[in-house]
């Protein structure tokens, strides 16, 4: 009996692991959604597009979420291996990562307004700019959100398969926000 | 180290499905019981289908009779019916609203909903969806969805009214006219939460399909309905995050002054600063849902008719393969479609012609379907239940409406019937009566199995041959309004010469009309009497071969007691020749089924095909005495 209540915890479990998966899906075709009505609109017209170099900022930003993964993924593996106190220590460590990028990317905001780059704008293009960090900033705070409750179970000392369960569904959803702002940098970068 | 390991399942076992005592609000409001969640989308579903139909009906009488003032109206409607005559704004909210309720709220919440929470647990051998409580979570979305869409009709300004399409700029000024308001915002509010909803409850449909199957149902084992529902899922993950993208820079064009479909624009002689924006990126983000929504609709529907014209014909489907495949084939093609939508946007003639040609392949899928189910149809043992009448309803649907499609698909047409009452005809009959059909079809077949009870089969007959016929009543001669360029959504016939002479035929269908929504009365009595007071329904009423007739009348948590069941064989055995009855449960082992047993049951099993030949051999002078016999 505990045999197969076991089993089909696991089944469920994987069950409620694909969930992440899906849910990664949709979002990635929000963006898909998104640069594809930022490439319609920029054909429709010369008068449109970047009309700007990127800020360096963006590249620091994106050293911030690269290293940031590798925490994650070093919190995961740590987790894997009952070594509680290191995954804490990189859980920890991938949070603050996560908050310097929230803040570096809100700082590039300034550096367009400083440019001349508004949201409100008659080409809608620079527009989009706001929109793409935006929308990511919102999965960014989403997955801190995630890190912190995987950081709150190690502290309630919950269960290892649930312990697990919550770090591996964080790791999938943060790995994913890292490659999605390299596509929307790369996006960008080519548009630029 | 296995120990703890299964120490800790268990504990998390009990918290998952804690057996602990039910209250009345964890059992039939917050419930997580995907059994319950599936009662609550369809009551919901039905109570949205009435009002939306209710609007409908107040827009006909102003079609019919523009002139004429009803009294009543006022009594009911204040302001928005002065003297009697309902005020042109009111219209254009009338129509929105009708078309937004009926295409999101009936027919993909209330459909989807309703069976796709029933039957994917119990069809696939189940207890639950892979989140129960995201599931719940999807339900009080939906629910939230429409009470605001419904508190939009509350508003001084009135409800959206600019289409269900909600094109810009119409949608993207407050000030255009008075539904561009705040009845604007609470529609768009109300469609996220809806999307939201759509999107918990695929997410949770989608991964309860792929990973929670019981010992025994592979993918090829699964009942179409199934298939329909997970493609149907599938759809809708990929399309409406694009509606959310649109929706996004809606909002920010509406209430921050960006310009993304906004430009060039005067109200009322003053110009408005929105510069460079296109609304055509609107229509493009729009119809890259809007064209999958479509098919998010009529899926499910063919889904359920699948199942109910198998049972009821007492045949295998015909070419089981063949409707997954095209089930498939529409999924895939339905992305790469919507430009049919767009043809008059000035576009590309070149890039008009990729998309007529997508079109018109996106037909042979569709075709291929109806194809089948005449050919399950053909020489079946037919058993018209209300459910079969119903089912067969929607074959008929689908291929009136689907004919005039292959029309609207080629741009030279189109580029003349767009926006005009043919459009209309099109689209009542192959996705509005078509799902509708679908949907009251699964209503009347897995009634029994929702709510224990049978619903009455006269009043089920009354109620379809009054929808049937009045259904094409009410949209066959819009065929012939809209080849004479009469265009959709104009308030009064009136107003144009060469429109006054179809005030007529407006008549005929606002009168059409009335007798087929008086029809639902039947339906509405018939459904939640029996509720209550319908005959005590028995374990497998149809004689299904479906796992969801394995289950006891009564509703358990878990749906079985014991373990669940396993699955030996595809849910087609129907009629088998060899076997005693005309129907073989999918629970039934091949070992108890040697008399009918066919050489490719077994998937090339070698073992297997041995036994069942040494069978045959040693049983062949009584197969041969008894077709003596
Ligand atoms: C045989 C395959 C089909 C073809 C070739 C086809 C083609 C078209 C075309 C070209 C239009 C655009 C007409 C216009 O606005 O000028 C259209 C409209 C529409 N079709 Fe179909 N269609 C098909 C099947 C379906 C099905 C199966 C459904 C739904 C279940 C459906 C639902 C609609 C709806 C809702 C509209 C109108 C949208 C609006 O403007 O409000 N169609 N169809
Ligand atoms: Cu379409």
């Amino acid at each position: 009996m505990v045999q197969t209540s076991a089993d089909q915890d696991r089944i469920n479990l994987r069950a409620r692991k694909f969930l992440m998966w899906l849910f990664i899906i949709s979002s990635f075709m929000l963006f898909a959604g998104l640069t594809s009505g930022f490439i319609v609109y920029t054909a429709g017209s010369v008068e449109r597009g970047l009309k700007i170099l990127l800020p360096q900022a963006f590249m620091y930003s994106t050293a911030v979420i690269i290293i940031s993964s590798v925490t994650m993924h070093l919190a995961y593996l740590s987790g894997k291996r009952l070594q509680f106190n290191k995954q804490k220590l990189y859980l920890t460590l991938t949070i603050l990562l996560g908050i310097l990028f929230f803040i570096i990317q809100l700082s590039t905001w300034r550096w367009f307004i400083a440019h001349g780059v508004y949201f409100v704008n008659y080409n809608a293009s620079q527009s989009f700019l706001y929109i793409f960090t935006g929308a990511h900033l919102l999965h960014v705070f989403a997955g801190l959100i995630m890190l912190i409750y995987a950081l709150l179970g190690l502290r309630k000392n919950i269960p290892q398969v649930r312990n697990l369960f919550r770090l591996e569904v964080t790791s999938i959803f943060w790995h994913f926000i890292d490659i999605l702002w390299i596509y929307l940098y790369v996006f960008l970068l080519l548009n630029q | 180290m296995a120990s703890i390991a299964l120490h800790d399942t268990a504990v998390l076992h009990d918290q998952d499905h804690g057996h602990h005592k039910e209250t009345f609000i964890t059992k039939y409001i917050f419930s997580q019981d995907h059994k319950m969640i599936a009662k609550q989308f369809l009551i919901t579903g039905i109570i949205m289908a009435v009002i939306a139909m209710f609007l409908s009906v107040l827009f006909r009488l102003q079609l019919a009779w523009p002139d004429k003032s009803f009294p009543i109206l006022e009594t009911f409607l204040g302001k928005w019916a002065e003297g009697g005559r309902i005020r042109p704004e009111f219209y254009l909210a009338l129509v929105t609203i009708h078309g937004t309720m009926m295409v999101f709220f009936v027919l993909t919440a209330g459909l989807s909903g309703t069976f796709s929470n029933l039957l994917i647990p119990l069809q696939i051998g189940a207890r639950d969806m892979a989140s129960p409580f995201i599931n719940m979570l999807s339900y009080w979305f939906f629910f939230t969805a429409c009470m605001i869409m419904m508190g939009s009709f509350f508003t001084q300004t009135g409800p959206a009214s600019a289409g269900w399409t909600v094109y810009p700029p119409l949608s993207a000024l407050p000030k255009a006219i008075p539904g561009s308001g705040i009845g604007m915002t609470l529609w768009l509010i109300s469609m996220i939460l809806f999307v939201a909803s759509s999107l918990m409850g695929a997410l949770n449909y989608i991964s309860t399909v792929l990973n929670m199957r019981t010992k025994g149902m592979d993918m090829w084992k699964m009942p179409l309905t199934i298939w329909a529902f997970f493609l149907t899922a599938i759809l809708g993950v990929l399309s409406f995050p694009v509606l959310v993208a649109g929706v996004v820079l809606l909002i920010f064009d509406r209430s921050f002054g960006t310009s993304f479909y906004l430009s060039d624009i005067v109200i009322a002689g003053q110009v408005l600063p929105n510069q460079g924006g296109s609304p055509i990126l609107w229509q493009h983000l729009f119809w890259f849902l809007g064209h999958p929504e479509v098919y998010i609709v009529i899926m499910p529907a063919l889904g359920i008719t699948s199942e109910v014209i198998a049972t009821n014909s007492r045949k295998p489907i015909f070419g089981y393969h063949a409707m997954v495949y095209s089930l498939i084939g529409i999924t895939v093609l339905s992305f790469i479609v919507w430009g049919h939508h767009m043809f008059i946007t000035g576009m590309n003639p070149f890039l008009g012609g990729v998309f007529m040609i997508t079109t018109l392949i996106i037909a042979v899928p569709s075709a291929v379907k109806t194809f089948n189910y005449l050919a399950t149809l053909w020489r079946g043992n037919l058993r018209f239940t209300p459910a079969m009448l119903f089912a067969i309803g929607l074959v008929s649907f689908f291929i009136s409406g689907g004919l005039t499609g292959i029309f609207l698909g080629n741009a030279a047409l189109d580029i003349n019937l767009h926006d005009t009452y043919f459009v209309v005809a099109h689209f009542h009959l192959v996705m509005g009566s078509a799902a509708i059909f679908g949907m009251l079809c699964g209503v009347y077949h897995w009634f029994p199995k929702m709510f224990g009870r049978m619903m009455d089969e006269k009043l089920g007959y009354l109620h379809f041959w009054l929808t049937f016929i009045g259904a094409y009543l009410v949209f066959f001669p819009m065929h012939f309004m809209g080849l004479d360029g009469v265009p959709r959504r104009y308030y009064a016939f009136t107003e144009f010469e060469f429109m006054k002479e179809w005030l007529t035929v407006n008549v005929f269908i606002t009168w059409a009309a009335i007798i087929a929504a008086l029809a639902q009365v039947a339906f509405l009595w018939n459904f939640f009497y029996s509720i209550f007071y319908g005959k005590k329904a028995t374990q497998n009423p149809w004689h299904s071969n479906t796992l969801e007739w394995t289950t006891a009348v009564k509703h358990i948590h878990g749906n079985w007691p014991g373990d669940i069941p396993t699955v030996y064989r595809w849910p087609y055995d129907y009629s088998k020749p060899g076997h005693a009855e005309d129907f073989i449960p999918q629970t039934t082992p091949f070992s108890e089924t040697m008399s009918s047993n066919l050489p490719h049951d077994f998937e090339g099993n070698p073992e297997a095909e041995y036994i069942q030949e040494e069978w045959i051999k040693s049983h062949a002078s009584e197969l041969q005495t008894e077709e003596k016999v």
